[in-house]
C-alpha cells in the first residue's frame, strides 16, 4: 500500500486554543481527502469519547491517514496527528508533537490568539515544527484575519503573511490548507533500509485488540510476523498486526520510515508499554535509542468517595478501568472516618480531575464525593529529612516541621481589557506577584506567579466568572518556593472531620475557615443538642457556627388509623439518613461535605 | 380496664365521612352533601363491608368499637345501632367491650345521644376545639363555646364515659391563654382530654392562608412552650399523658386508641378507612375508596371498598411499630421490635439517645421515650429506625 516515496509524506499535528476549531478542521480534511465515505461522517470524528464530543476537548491523542492528489499531479501521504488542546494534557501535547515535523497553528480569526494558542505553539517550536497560520472561521462577520495575522506576528513572532483563510464549517479554504501541507510543510526523513528504529507515540487497550501501540517509524520498516524488542522495558514480541487509522482501522504489511501508524503484538497491558520508548528489530537492534519523553506525573490529588458505601467495589473496578487507558492518573485506597473508604487520586491538572470524576460518574453511573484538591508539598523536617505530602491528614506534627514548601507556577492570562481589573484582583487575592502585562491588540495578556494550590482551588472557575467566559488561561509548573502553610481543620461538635481538612495560606485560613463553617450551619439540621461548628488552626478556633438545637418536631395530632402515611413519611427520612454520614453525634448530609469543600473565601 | 399491650385485642373502626361543613383545617376524609344521605344504603353497605371483612378475620373478639369520621353524630341512632348489630353478628364481642363515637358539640347532636346509648355506644368523644367563641369562629366551627359546653354536660349525664378534644397552638394563643384555657376544660373534664397541635395539612384552606402570611402559627420556641404547658397542667390535674395528645386518668385511657398506638389488630368499615388485619401470620395494610359514593358502589358490586391491601414486609411492620408505640408513655417492648424486624434496635443509638436524655429503658427493659423527648419524637423514632 505504501506506493509513495518518503518525500511525499507529511506528517503533521493542528495546534489550537479550545474552541478554533481544530476537531471541525480535522473533520473537513478527513472528508475533503476521502478518509470516510459521507455516511461514515459524523461530527468530530476523532473525538472518541463522549465526554470529548460533548465538551470539544480531545483527550486522547488520535491519529488518521488522509491519501492526497495534490495539484502537482504527485499522490501524497499525510497522517494527522490530534493532540489535546488542554493545559493539563501538555504532556500528550509534546509527545504527539514529537512524531511529527510541522503544525497547522489554528486561530480563531474572530477571537485572535489566545492563552493556549501560545502554549501549543511554543510546544510545537520546541518540537521543531514548521508553523503553517491558519485563520479559522472567516466567514463570520466579526472575523478580524487582518488584525489576528498582525497579533501572531507581535505576540508569537512567526511569520504570518502566508496564513491560509479559511472555514473550516463552511469549507472556504480547505483546498488552499492541504496544498500549504504539501509544500510549506517538510517530509519526514528516514533511513528504509537502516535497522528499525520506531518512537512508541502512544498506547491504549482495545477489548478486542489488546494493547494498540501507537508508532511513529524512523528508519527501517515495521512488518507483520517481525520479532520487535522495546528497548526501555527490554521486551520482545512478535508483531500481529501492522496498520494505520483512515480513521477506520486499516492493515498494512508493513510500515516504512516517516509513516505513522498502529502495531498489536500480544501485549497484555498498557502498563507494559512505556510511552516515548524506542522499538527496534530484536534481530538487527540498533543501540541508541531516541530522546524519549519524563513520565507524566501527576500534580494535583484529592480524594474520590463514594456518596453510597456500597459502591466503594465498583468505584475501584471504574478507576482500574479508567487507568488502563491513562496511566498518569493514579490512586491509592484511602479511609475517611467522614466518608468512609474511598482512594486518594493524582491528576495532571484540575481538568483531568473533573474529567475522571465525570466519566466515573457518568460512564460507571457513579455517585461522589471529592475532597479539596490539594498539591504536593514539599516538607522539610527539623531532622534533616523531607517528606512529600499531598493529604492534609499525612501531615507531620507542626513543631517537627522546619520548613514547607509549595509548588509554584507561571500562568499567562488574556482578556479583554474591560475585565483586566477584576483579573488582576483575582489573581492578587491568590497570592500571585504580576511579572508582565502587555497588549495583544485590544486584549490585555498578563503573566503571574501564582502558588499551584490557590490555583486548584477554583481559579479557573472565577477567572471564567469575572470576565464572563472570555479570559482565557493556560500556566506551567515553575519551581518550589517557601510557604506560610497552616493545616486548617473543622471541627463539628468539638471532633474533626478529616475529609475537611486542608494545608493553606496562613492569611487565607480565615475566611476559608469562616465560608465553611457557615456552609456547613446551613446544611446541617438541627438535632436534638446544639452543635458547634469549628475552624481551628492548631489549637485556636479561627472561626465559630452553631446549630442551633431542635425545639420540636413532633405532629401531634391523631391519625384514626392512617398509620400509613406516617410510615412513609419515616421511610423518608430514614433514606435521608442514608444520605448522611454518622459523625460522632452528628448526622452531617453528603450535601454539607460537598458544599463545604466547594466554598469560596 | 385498659389491658396489657401483649393481650390479643381486635378493634373495629367505622368512618362516617359527611359533616355539615368543611372545617378549614381539616384533612380528615369528610364530605359535605347539600341532599340527603340515603342513610340506609348506606348502613346496608356497611352491613355488606363488616360482613365481608369479618370472613377474612374469622373467630375474632372485638375489645373495642370506633365510630369516627366526619361526623358520626349525624347518623341515626338506628343506623349505629345497625352498625353495631352487624359487628355483633359477625364476630363475637368482648364483654366489656368499649365503643366510642366522635359527636359534634351542637345543640341538635346532643339530643341523639340517648339513642347513641340505647344503641349500644359508652363512651363519646366531642369536638369542642376551643373553649371562647372567636377561636371557634376562626377555626369555622359551627357551634359556640357554651353550645359545646351545654353538649358535655349532656354527653357527662348519659355516659359513663366521654373524652372531648381541644386544638391549641391556634393563631395568636400564647402559653398564658392557653394555661388559663386547659383549666377551664379539666374542670369539665372527667377522665380523658385529647389535646391536638394545630397542624397545617396541605390542600386545606388553612395551607393556602399560612403560605401567604395571613394566617400564623406559634413558632417553634413558642409551639414548645405551649406543649410543655399542656404537659405540666395535665399532669398537675391528675391528667397525665398516655400518649403524645392524650390525657387520661390512669385505668381512662381509650381503649381503641390504644390499640392502635400498641401496633394491634384492627379492621377499617367505611369510605377512605384503614385497617392492619393478620391474615396467615402477614400484617396487611388495608384502606378502603375515599370517595363515599365510589365507595358505596364497590361495596355494592362487591361486597367491600377495598382499594389498597399490602403485605407489610417485616421492616414495613417494625417501622410501624415503633413509630406508633413510641407515642405511648408507657414505650415498646423492644424484643418485640427485634422479633418483627429480624434485628436488634442498634445499641448505639439507644446510648446516644438515652445519654441525651431522650429515651429511658425501664428496669423491666421496656424502652420509653421521656418527657424531654416527647417533643422531638419524630427525630427520636427517625434514630432508632435509621
Ligand atoms: N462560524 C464558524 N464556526 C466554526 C468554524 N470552525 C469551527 N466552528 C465552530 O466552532 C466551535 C468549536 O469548533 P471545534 O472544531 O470543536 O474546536 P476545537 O475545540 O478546536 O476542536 C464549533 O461549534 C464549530 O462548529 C468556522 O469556520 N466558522
Ligand atoms: C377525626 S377529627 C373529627 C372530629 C369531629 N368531626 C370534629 O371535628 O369535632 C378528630 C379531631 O382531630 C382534630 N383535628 C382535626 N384536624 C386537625 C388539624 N388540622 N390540626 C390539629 N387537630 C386537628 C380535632 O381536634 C378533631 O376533633
Ligand atoms: S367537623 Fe370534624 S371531620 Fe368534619 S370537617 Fe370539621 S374537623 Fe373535619
Ligand atoms: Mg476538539
Amino acid at each position: 500500500m505504501t506506493t509513495v516515496p518518503i518525500s511525499n509524506i507529511r506528517n503533521f499535528s493542528i495546534v489550537a486554543h479550545i474552541d478554533h476549531g481544530k476537531s471541525t478542521l480535522a473533520d473537513r480534511l478527513i472528508q475533503t481527502t476521502g478518509g470516510l465515505q459521507a455516511r461514515e461522517m459524523k461530527e468530530q470524528v476523532l473525538d472518541s469519547m463522549d465526554i470529548e464530543r460533548e465538551r470539544g476537548i480531545t483527550i486522547k491523542a488520535q491519529t488518521v491517514r488522509l491519501n492526497y492528489h495534490a495539484k502537482d499531479g504527485r499522490d501524497y501521504i499525510f497522517n494527522l496527528m490530534d493532540t489535546p488542546g488542554h493545559v493539563d494534557f501538555a504532556y500528550e501535547v509534546s509527545r504527539s508533537l514529537a512524531a511529527c515535523e510541522g503544525s497547522l497553528l489554528v486561530v480563531d480569526a474572530s477571537q485572535g490568539v489566545e492563552a493556549q494558542t501560545l502554549a501549543n505553539v511554543y510546544h510545537a517550536l520546541d518540537a521543531g515544527h514548521e508553523i503553517v497560520p491558519v485563520l479559522n472561521k472567516v466567514d463570520l462577520p466579526a472575523a478580524e484575519p487582518e488584525q489576528v495575522r498582525q497579533q501572531i506576528e507581535d505576540v508569537i513572532g512567526i511569520d504570518a503573511s502566508d496564513a491560509v483563510m479559511i472555514s473550516a464549517k463552511t469549507g472556504l479554504g480547505i483546498d488552499l490548507v492541504l496544498e500549504a501541507i504539501v509544500h510549506r510543510l517538510p517530509p519526514p526523513q528516514g533511513d528504509h533500509d537502516a535497522p528499525l528504529k520506531a518512537l512508541l507515540v502512544d498506547s491504549w487497550y482495545d477489548v478486542y485488540l489488546g494493547v494498540v501501540v501507537l508508532v511513529r517509524v524512523v528508519d527501517g520498516v515495521m512488518k507483520k510476523g517481525q520479532r520487535i524488542r522495546m528497548m526501555g522495558t527490554n521486551a520482545a514480541y512478535d508483531l500481529e498486526r501492522v496498520g494505520f487509522f483512515t480513521p477506520k482501522m486499516t492493515q498494512v504489511d508493513e510500515l516504512g520510515p516517516g509513516e505513522i501508524g498502529f502495531i498489536t503484538a500480544g501485549i497484555k497491558e498498557v502498563a507494559d508499554t512505556r510511552v516515548g520508548d524506542t522499538i527496534t528489530d530484536d534481530r538487527k537492534p540498533i543501540t541508541d535509542m531516541l530522546p524519549g519523553f519524563k513520565p507524566a506525573v501527576p500534580v494535583v490529588f484529592c480524594g474520590l468517595f463514594p456518596v453510597d458505601a456500597d459502591d466503594f467495589e465498583t468505584l475501584r473496578a471504574a478507576m482500574g478501568k479508567l487507568r488502563l487507558n491513562d496511566a498518569s492518573f493514579s490512586f491509592e485506597m484511602e479511609t475517611s472516618a467522614a466518608l468512609g473508604f474511598g482512594f486518594r487520586c493524582g491528576f495532571l491538572g484540575l481538568l483531568h480531575l473533573e474529567i475522571i470524576q465525570e466519566r466515573l460518574s457518568r460512564e460507571f453511573d457513579l455517585n461522589l464525593i471529592a475532597t479539596a484538591p490539594s498539591v504536593i508539598y514539599k516538607m522539610h523536617l527539623t531532622d534533616g529529612t523531607e517528606l512529600e505530602i499531598h493529604n492534609p491528614i499525612d501531615m507531620p506534627d507542626v513543631v517537627k516541621i522546619a520548613e514547607i514548601q509549595e509548588p509554584w507556577i507561571e500562568a499567562t492570562i488574556l482578556t479583554p481589557d474591560e475585565y483586566l481589573g477584576s483579573v488582576l484582583k483575582l489573581c492578587q487575592d491568590r497570592r500571585g506577584n504580576q511579572k508582565e502585562l502587555t497588549y495583544v491588540g485590544s486584549r490585555a495578556m498578563v503573566k503571574y506567579d501564582l502558588p499551584l494550590n490557590e490555583v486548584v482551588f477554583d481559579f479557573y472557575d472565577r477567572l471564567k466568572s469575572v470576565s464572563k467566559g472570555y479570559a482565557s488561561f493556560d500556566y506551567h509548573l515553575t519551581d518550589y518556593k517557601p510557604a506560610d502553610l497552616v493545616k486548617m481543620q473543622i471541627l463539628v461538635n468539638a471532633e474533626p472531620v478529616d475529609a475537611l481538612s486542608m494545608l493553606v495560606h496562613r492569611t487565607r485560613a480565615e475566611g476559608r475557615g469562616r465560608a465553611m463553617v457557615e456552609k456547613m450551619k446551613e446544611l446541617i439540621p438541627p438535632h436534638m443538642f446544639v452543635i458547634p461548628i469549628q475552624a481551628a488552626i492548631g489549637g485556636k478556633i479561627i472561626a465559630r457556627e452553631t446549630v442551633r438545637a431542635l425545639r420540636k418536631d413532633v405532629t401531634a395530632k391523631c391519625y384514626g388509623g392512617d398509620i400509613t402515611r406516617k410510615r412513609k413519611l419515616l421511610e423518608k427520612q430514614k433514606e435521608g439518613k442514608k444520605k448522611m454520614r454518622q459523625f460522632g453525634k452528628v448526622d452531617i448530609p453528603q450535601e454539607a461535605f460537598i458544599a463545604a469543600l466547594k466554598v469560596d473565601s | 380496664m385498659t389491658r396489657n399491650d401483649g393481650d390479643p385485642a381486635f378493634g373495629v373502626y367505622i368512618h362516617w365521612p359527611f359533616c355539615l361543613s368543611k372545617c378549614p383545617y381539616c384533612d380528615f376524609n369528610s364530605h359535605v352533601r347539600h341532599v340527603a344521605i340515603d342513610q340506609e344504603r348506606y348502613l346496608r353497605a356497611f352491613v355488606r363491608e363488616i360482613e365481608t371483612t369479618a370472613a377474612r378475620t374469622p373467630g375474632r373478639e372485638v375489645t373495642s368499637i370506633f365510630l369516627g369520621g366526619g361526623t358520626p353524630s349525624l347518623m341515626q341512632p338506628s343506623t349505629v345501632g345497625g352498625i353495631l348489630d352487624a359487628i355483633g353478628k359477625h364476630w363475637s364481642i368482648a364483654a366489656d367491650v368499649e365503643v366510642s363515637m366522635e359527636a359534634n358539640p351542637t345543640s341538635v347532636e346532643a339530643t341523639r345521644f340517648r339513642g347513641y346509648r340505647a344503641a349500644g355506644v359508652n363512651r363519646v368523644s366531642l369536638g369542642v376545639q376551643a373553649l371562647d367563641d372567636l377561636s371557634l369562629k376562626a377555626l369555622g366551627r359551627l357551634h359556640t363555646a357554651q353550645e359545646a359546653m351545654e353538649a358535655v354536660a349532656i354527653a357527662r349525664s348519659i355516659f359513663d364515659r366521654y373524652s372531648f378534644d381541644l386544638i391549641y397552638a391556634r393563631p395568636h394563643q400564647t402559653p398564658a391563654m392557653w394555661q388559663a384555657e386547659l383549666q377551664l376544660a379539666i374542670a369539665q373534664a372527667a377522665e380523658h382530654l385529647s389535646l391536638y397541635q394545630l397542624t397545617i395539612e396541605a390542600d386545606t384552606p388553612f395551607f393556602g392562608l399560612h403560605a401567604a402570611g395571613k394566617l400564623q402559627t406559634p413558632d417553634e420556641a413558642t409551639a414548645r412552650a405551649l406543649y410543655d404547658v399542656t404537659q405540666e397542667v395535665c399532669a398537675a390535674q391528675g391528667l397525665p399523658s398516655y400518649e403524645i395528645s392524650n390525657h387520661a386518668r390512669p385505668g381512662a385511657e381509650c381503649r381503641h386508641n390504644l390499640l392502635y398506638w400498641r401496633g394491634q389488630e384492627y379492621a377499617g368499615i367505611g369510605p377512605g378507612a384503614h385497617g392492619r388485619l393478620d391474615i396467615n401470620g402477614i400484617r396487611h395494610a388495608v384502606a378502603t375508596e375515599k370517595r363515599p359514593e365510589a365507595w358505596l358502589m364497590r361495596v355494592e358490586a362487591c361486597g367491600h371498598g377495598v382499594v389498597v391491601d399490602d403485605r407489610l414486609n417485616s421492616e414495613e411492620r417494625a417501622d410501624e411499630f415503633l413509630l406508633m408505640g413510641l407515642r405511648l408513655a408507657e414505650g415498646i417492648d423492644p424484643t418485640r421490635y427485634q422479633a418483627l424486624s429480624g434485628r436488634a434496635l442498634d445499641p448505639l443509638r439507644i446510648a446516644m439517645l438515652r445519654e441525651e436524655g431522650a429515651i429511658m429503658v425501664d428496669p423491666n427493659g421496656r424502652l420509653r421515650v421521656t418527657q424531654s423527648g416527647f417533643p422531638l419524637l419524630d427525630a427520636v423514632v427517625a434514630d432508632l429506625a435509621a
